[in-house]
């Protein structure tokens, strides 16, 4: 047995018995190990503790004569915000123009990634252009971008759309390439043409790859979205803070920094989640 | 073997590849009959060229000259009459149990109602049907194994083709399956092509065992095992142990001269 098996069949499982007792003297089976409740209460109360202690040495520093606003500030300013209606059209400026280019950029991505990683010849042409501009970092495209496609919507979401697109279109390639050869093999010999095997053995198998490029992908669209507002916006969570610096109003720049922050960080979860979902039955190592 | 057309036709088969600027021979001039649900082990030193033979007749490669010919025809390509087994099982990991066993049978388009019976058939032939909708991730390395057993054995090939399938498995497990392969084959018989590293499981599971040379790959000598019960008793009788010795000098002592002498088929 290898390592692998041999973490699977310590663990504790309702099966492993009966398995042993008809036909296996020799095996036993086991699920995946789960932490126990127990231990994962007691991180998730060392979360908490960790996130107080936080906040606290925030309010300590701001105390000491730091210049920083202290967190009951900065809720009244949020408080505010929320008020007059301003937060919402920020909020929702921000969230429409990263869920925009998200979208796009992971939609054309996955499939120009498996053209990629599939077609040798597409490969060749196309991969030249992507190393060219991945090197570029997004936030240089956007003098171009608004001089090319005004002051509008369409440069943000544009910045946004390629800084995820080059996230995601690497990693969905990689993902196809990496396609343990073995199971290709497998399904050929279980009958298989191509196109059964790139959808039923290729798509599966660069799942993983394909969701940690969108969450790289999303990380990158947050960063390029706050830079694109700070030019010619007239409303989102940049252009405030952009605006709030003008008027050294420090509460609104930290209300932003922890909406984007908190906003970032929701949406991480919920591809963590369809990660989960779509990717559980990999083997952890 | 009783039939006297050969299930299985390897006629002169070479296959070279370019190791730089020099060729590797895999596989220099072979041929090789199996007849129809005789069961052949091939043994041998890594390099000798036994994968290389399984997968040109797999369809999985081609010889540079030669032809490999299965029931009469040429091999182009893999086919559904000719099942693989691999060493390192190559369970679909996002599929359970029974959905990797349906997988041939989806590609052949078999219509689902009988794709589920014929899946739960060979899932129960193999003992897995407690686990028939659990993840590969929860399996033990054996059952992985016998999982793709009946993974090949559901598409109804005719022949089996085996790459080492036990050589990842522990001793027990490893004997535990081989009993198991043979019961199943006993019952749905099979022309089986059976590679492995281990003297032992080739003595014990074949019919005839065919030792192979490296450098280059070609078959060194051939022993003939016939078809006594397989149980423990054959395992610790002496015939066994004879068998075992002679395979085992034909593995380990070659004298590395390409022309070794072939003896001649005892039977």
């Amino acid at each position: 047995m290898s390592v692998l098996d041999q973490q699977g069949a310590e663990a504790t499982a309702e099966e492993a018995p009966a398995a042993a007792a008809t036909t296996d003297a020799g095996e036993s089976a086991g699920n995946a190990p789960r932490p126990r409740p127990r231990k994962s209460a007691l991180f998730l109360a060392l979360n908490a503790l960790s996130i107080a202690l936080g906040i606290g040495l925030w309010w300590a520093l701001a105390a000491a004569g730091l210049k920083l606003p202290t967190p009951p500030e900065v809720i009244s300013k949020a408080g505010t915000l929320i008020g007059n209606g301003t937060y919402a059209k920020d909020v929702s400026a921000s969230l429409m123009r990263v869920v925009a280019g998200f979208a796009l950029g992971t939609a054309v991505a996955i499939p120009v990634g498996f053209l990629m990683g599939w077609y040798r010849v597409l490969r060749s042409l196309i991969e030249p252009w992507i190393q060219f501009f991945r090197t570029i970092p997004p936030l240089a495209i956007i003098p171009l971008a608004i001089v090319v496609m005004g002051i509008g919507e369409t440069p943000k979401i544009f910045v946004i759309f390629l800084a995820s697109f080059l996230a995601c279109v690497i990693s969905t390639f990689q993902g196809v390439v990496n396609v343990d050869r073995t199971l290709i093999n497998a399904a050929r010999v279980l009958g298989a043409k191509d196109t059964t095997i790139f959808a039923r053995v290729v798509v599966p198998a660069s799942t993983p790859f394909i969701l940690v490029g969108m969450r790289v992908g999303l990380g990158s669209s947050w960063a390029t979205l706050v830079a694109a507002e700070l030019v010619a916006a007239q409303q989102g969570l940049g252009y405030r803070m952009q605006n709030a610096e003008l008027y050294y109003d420090l509460p609104t720049i930290f209300v932003g920094l922890i909406s984007i922050g908190i906003l970032g960080l929701l949406m991480d979860r919920l591809l963590l989640l369809a990660e989960r979902k779509l990717t559980g039955w990999q083997e952890r190592r | 073997m009783t039939s006297n057309a050969a299930k299985i036709s390897v006629q002169g088969v070479t296959k070279t590849f370019a190791l730089g600027r020099d060729t590797f021979t895999a596989l220099d001039n072979l041929s090789l009959d199996i007849a129809d649900n005789e069961f052949v082990t091939v043994v041998g030193p890594s390099g000798c060229g036994k994968s290389t033979l399984l997968n040109i007749l797999a369809g999985l490669d081609e010889p540079t000259t030669g032809r490999a010919l299965v029931d009469g025809s040429p091999v182009s390509g893999p086919g559904p009459e000719r099942g693989v087994i691999f060493q390192q099982y190559a369970l679909f990991p996002w599929l359970t149990v029974r959905q990797n066993v349906e997988f041939g049978l989806r590609t052949a388009g078999v219509p689902k109602a009988e794709r589920r019976k014929r899946a739960e058939h060979f899932i129960a032939l193999v003992g897995l049907e407690q686990f028939a909708d659990a993840l590969p991730k929860t399996l033990s390395g054996g059952m992985r194994q016998r999982c793709a057993i009946a993974r090949a054995y559901a598409v109804g090939p005719s022949i089996l083709l085996m790459d080492e399938p036990f050589g990842a498995l522990d001793a027990l497990t490893r004997v535990k399956l081989q009993e198991q392969l043979l019961d199943t084959w006993s019952k749905e018989k099979r022309t089986v092509l059976f590679i492995t590293h281990d003297v032992d499981e080739a003595v014990f599971l074949a019919n005839r065992v065919i030792v192979m040379a490296a450098r280059p790959g070609r078959i060194y000598d051939v022993v003939e095992v016939g078809a006594p019960a397989r149980d423990e008793d054959f395992r610790l009788s002496p015939e066994f142990t004879a068998l075992r010795n002679r395979v085992w000098h034909s593995v380990y002592h070659q004298d590395g001269r390409t022309a070794a002498p072939m003896p001649s088929k005892t039977h």
